[in-house]
This record gives C-alpha cells, structure tokens and sequence, in this order.
C-alpha cells in the first residue's frame, strides 16, 4: 500500500494525501470486482467438476489442460470463429463501401431530392433493429435467404447505414472544397476523386466506422439467431450458446469454451487498445 | 450494436453553405451509381420491414400464406392484457430507472477519479471498458455461472457461511435484479469513457482559478465540471435508454427470460411469445409498440433536453 502511496505521490498534481490513496483504493477494488468473473472464468475452465463444486475461485489443484486442447483440437472452435470473421469481414467491407459511396454523393452533390433521401436513411438511427425483427424474418424468408450468411450480412449492412452514412458524410464535408475545385479544374472527374483524394484523406473516419461495424457484427446474437439453422454456419454468439445447451451440466468445459470464444476479442482489444475505444466512443460522440 | 443515435441533433444549417455546383452529366452518374445500393438495402432491410410490422400487427397470421384474418387492434389488446408483457414493459423500465440512478453516477464518479493524473489511469479506464468489448452473450453466460448456487460466486458463499443453497436465477422476487448487475457490469464503463471524453474537453484553468478563489473540491465539482458535462451526460443517458429498450442478448443465456416469466424484456417477449410460435401478427405488434416507445424518446428528447448541444 505504501507504495501505491508514494507512486501517487511522484506523480500526482498535488502531494499525495489521504483522498488520493482512497480513491486509488477504491479504483483498485472495483478493477478487481470488474476482473473477477473474465478471470474466474478462465481459471475455471481449467477445472474437473468435483473441484469446481469444492473450490469455484480458487486456483486449481490439478490443471485439466484437456478441457481447453479439447476443444482447441476440435472443429467447432474453430468453425464458429471462422463463420463470425466470415460475417464481420464481409458486413464491413460492405458497409464501408456502400456507405461512404452515399455519403459521398450527399456531401457533394446537389440535386433534387437530395434532402429527402438524407433524412430517409436516417430514419434508421431511431429505432433498433429489434424492432422490425419479425418483419425482417418473413422479408430474410421470402428472399431465399434464410440459414444463409447473406441472410445475416446485409441486413447488418442496412442496419448500420444510418449510422455510418452520416457519420462519413460528416468528415467528406470537412476535407477543404479546394481540393474538389482544383480537381475539377484539372479535368477530374468526381469518380476519380473519390477513390484518389477522398478515400485516401479518410482514413481515420473509415477505420471508425470499421471498427464499430466489426464489434457490432462480431458480438451480433439477435439477428444470426433469427436467420440461421444449421450448425454448421453458427458465428461463435450462437456456437456459444449450442455448446452451452449441449454441455449444461458440464460447466467447466462451458467455461472453458466461454473463454476461448472471448479471446479473440480480448486480445483484439489489448493489442488496438486506443483505436478500439476512439472509434466506439468517438463515433457515438461525433454522429 | 445497432446504429441509434441522436443524429437529429446535428446543426445542419453547415451542411448546404457550401455554394452548389451545377448538375454535370458527370454528377448525375455518381447520383445514379453511388446512391441506390444504400437506398436499395435501407428499403429492402430496414424501412420496408418496419413499415410491414405495422400491418402485420392488425392480422393473427402464422406466417405462411398472406395475412388474411384482420383483427384489427386485437393484437394490441391480448398483448396489454398479458401481464408479461406488463411486466416485460415494467422491466425496461426498471432498468432504465436503475441505468440513470445507478451506473451513471458511478460511471461519473469512477471517469472523475481517473481523470485526475492518478497512477495506472490507462490500465483503469482499459479494465473497465473491457466487458463493453465482450459480446452480451457471453457476458450473460459468465454471470450465469457467477450466480449459480452449485458452483458461482454465490455458491461460494453459501458454503462459506454453511448456508443451503441459494439460487438467485430462480429466486422470482430477485432473479431481475442479476439482469441489472450484468448490465451494470457490461455498459458502466462505457459511459464512463463518454465523461472521461468530455473530461478532457473542459479547461482546467477553469478549475485552477476556483480552487484559489476557495472553492472545494465538491464546489468545484457541482459548478463547473458538472454542467461543462451536460452535453456528454445527456447523450450519456440516450445511450441508456435506447440500449435499456432494446436489451435481449443478456437475457437469453442468464434467465432466459425465467423463472416464471419474470425476467422478460419487450424484446425477449417478443422472440420468445411471438417469433418461436410463429405468431407473426402478435409479435408485429410488440415490436410496433416497441418502435413507438423508441421514436417517441428519440424525438422528444432531442427536441426537448438535447436542443441546445
């Protein structure tokens, strides 16, 4: 504790005191608590049965690394993952693409009813896709798509048009209109300076965009449970949940599977720390 | 996860100072080749279906065929009569009213510790915006072991103190308030790197010239930093409420939805009640009044508590 206390000190705004190390107390205490069951879960995936029952939070006595190769040598892992990448790839590269080809038009050019189809798309910041789920079902249904990842992908597209349409509108607006003049100028065309100077001066918008539709379609439950059947095309939110229900009595290897399935994520999260943040916070910020 | 936000709050007087160029041929092909794939999967995905549920809602249809029996409101009428949807309703509210008084305050009081230049600040703020990153599934599952009465946290207790068994998933009375830890747990760190956000955005020199006119810590705080943080909180609590209105994915693997129904929220109402049984009808109009309730909040309160940011 102490020396918790002295590095508050060198390095806090005013000398130490007693308000610092309670608040660093504090601070610690509720890490802990925030830790606790990601780390329980974790460690427990490592235990038999019987000592789960006997010992949920210590470390184990045995190490059962066969709970964890098990499934790390099994399809299923990794089928899941691959399904959810699969997903998350496509629904943001589409995204990216579709959306910033609006945004583009709606931040350049003016024609007749280019208000009207604005605020159309962004009918869809106000309501959840929950909403509309039963509807989308028959529509998903009627279309053929059903049990197929296109069924998953594009309504997750469509879903986050509103969003990342304004969002990208927004930063094309900003880039000085100079560049377009001299472009234009220059004989350029608007395709040519869309993909050679817009594109290219946006990166960080893009990559926000990316990020919350990676994370939105990665975590993605609701619609992949509506739409898809067969185990085979499972993203990992459901893979998760058909091993639960197949293991229920089965906790540690559940946890275990737990674990593993939120590794990518974590590591993810660890490695692209700030970005991560910046484009989940910021883009909630600045639309 | 989905794209709600409160875009009708942006100025766009901006948007169209710009002078206008002249419609070229040129323009006319970017209008004709970058805008219908956004306007073509937005009708088709989004506006069509929302716009279907709300015809659905007047007929029983199973799904198959067209719908043919109108019922009119009926639907509505089962639906108000069902004490869970009743008390579906009332959890989203309770979690609501739980959202604001409870994680927000505290995700205010823990962006306010760690703003000050605290030792480990960066692994703070990365610990706890950690379970946003997690996907509600399963974060719903975790908890579900934490609470088992067998083998979690709460097992562990019991046995600690030699008491029976108790399980808090199964406990009617108490069972909904393990949904409100999880989503304490899940989200609070997300609104706290909101205030942090909106932390840096306020001069400190601002608060230096009022520690040396005198003003306490707690001043300090009530005067200036919390209403140069109106703006953050007010979208801080959008954020919870829409979320709080359309929560499902935690339900799902912690209660699903029991033990006897008491857990529901309209969303879970709607999968479980209406999409498993096909009622397409019925389930049309939960997610109608669901819409009605989503697009009410997000106009009045942009048009009431965030006119001005």
């Amino acid at each position: 504790m102490t020396e918790a206390a002295d590095a508050i000190r060198s390095s806090g705004r005013r000398p130490g005191g007693l308000a610092a190390i309670v608040t660093f107390a504090a601070l610690v205490v509720l890490a802990g608590a925030v830790l606790f069951p990601v780390l329980a879960t974790a460690l427990n995936g490592f235990k038999d049965l019987s000592e789960l029952r006997t010992n949920p939070f210590g470390l184990p006595h045995v190490w059962m690394w066969s709970n964890y190769w098990s499934i790390l040598t099994g399809y299923r892992y990794w089928q899941v993952l691959g399904n959810s990448l699969l997903i998350a790839l496509f629904t943001v590269a589409l995204t990216l693409i579709v959306s910033s080809m609006a945004a583009f038009t709606f931040a350049h050019l003016r024609f007749f009813g280019d208000k009207f189809l604005l605020s159309y798309i962004q009918l869809g910041l106000l309501f959840p896709v929950a909403t509309a789920i039963v509807p989308l079902f028959i529509k998903i249904r009627d279309l053929g798509l059903l049990d197929s990842y296109w069924g998953v992908i594009l309504p997750q597209v469509a879903f986050s048009l509103a969003m990342s349409v304004l969002l990208i509108r927004n930063a094309f607006k900003q880039l000085p209109s100079e560049l377009l003049d001299a472009a234009m100028m220059d004989g350029c065309g608007y395709f040519r300076y869309f993909i050679y100077v817009t594109l290219p001066l946006s990166g960080p918008i893009l990559s926000t965009v990316a990020v919350i539709s990676f994370v939105g379609s990665w975590n993605g439950y609701l619609l992949p449970l509506i739409v898809l059947n067969s185990e085979s095309r499972y993203p990992w939110t459901l893979g998760l949940m058909a091993y639960q229900g197949q293991y229920m009595t089965s906790w540690q290897l559940v946890l275990a599977f737990i674990t593993l399935t939120i590794l990518p994520a974590i590591i993810m999260f660890l490695m692209a720390q700030r970005y991560i943040v910046a484009g989940l916070t910021a883009g909630a910020v600045k639309a | 996860m989905t794209a709600v936000t409160y875009a009708e709050a942006q100025p766009t007087a901006t948007a169209y100072s710009e002078p206008a160029r002249r419609m070229t041929l040129n323009s006319w092909a970017v209008v004709v080749v970058f805008l219908p794939p956004a306007l073509l999967l937005f009708t088709v995905f989004v506006f069509l279906p929302i716009a279907e549920a709300g015809w659905y809602g007047f007929f029983n249809w199973n799904g198959y065929g067209r719908p043919e029996k109108f019922i009119g409101l009926k639907n509505y009428g089962y639906l108000f009569g069902n004490p869970t949807f009743t008390r579906s309703l009332i959890n989203n509210g309770i979690i609501i009213v739980f959202s604001l008084l409870v994680q927000l305050p505290l995700a205010l009081a823990v962006a306010v510790m760690i703003a000050g230049r605290l030792v480990g600040a960066v692994w703070f703020r990365m610990i706890f915006f950690l379970p946003y990153v997690l996907a509600d599934v399963a974060a719903g599952l975790i908890w579900h072991f934490m609470f088992d009465g067998d083998y979690g946290l709460v097992g562990a207790v019991t046995t600690a103190f030699g008491a029976p068994p108790y399980f808090l998933l199964a406990d009617k009375t108490w069972a909904f308030s393990a949904v409100l830890i999880v989503v304490l747990w899940k989200y609070f760190g997300f609104h706290m790197m909101l205030y942090i956000a909106g932390l840096q955005g306020i001069d400190p020199a601002l608060l230096e010239a009022a520690e040396m006119d005198g003003a306490s810590p707690f001043q300090r705080f009530w005067h200036i930093t919390l209403p140069l943080l109106g703006p953050m909180i007010r979208l801080s609590v959008f954020f919870s409420v829409i979320g709080a209105l359309q929560l499902f994915d935690i339900i799902v693997p912690l209660t699903g939805g029991g033990p006897f129904e008491t857990t529901n929220t309209m969303v879970s109402f709607l999968y479980f009640f209406g999409l498993t049984r096909m009622r397409i009808g019925f389930s049309s109009a939960v997610g109608v009044v669901l819409f009605i309730i989503c697009v009410t909040f997000a106009f009045g309160y942009q048009r009431i508590v965030m006119r001005d940011d």
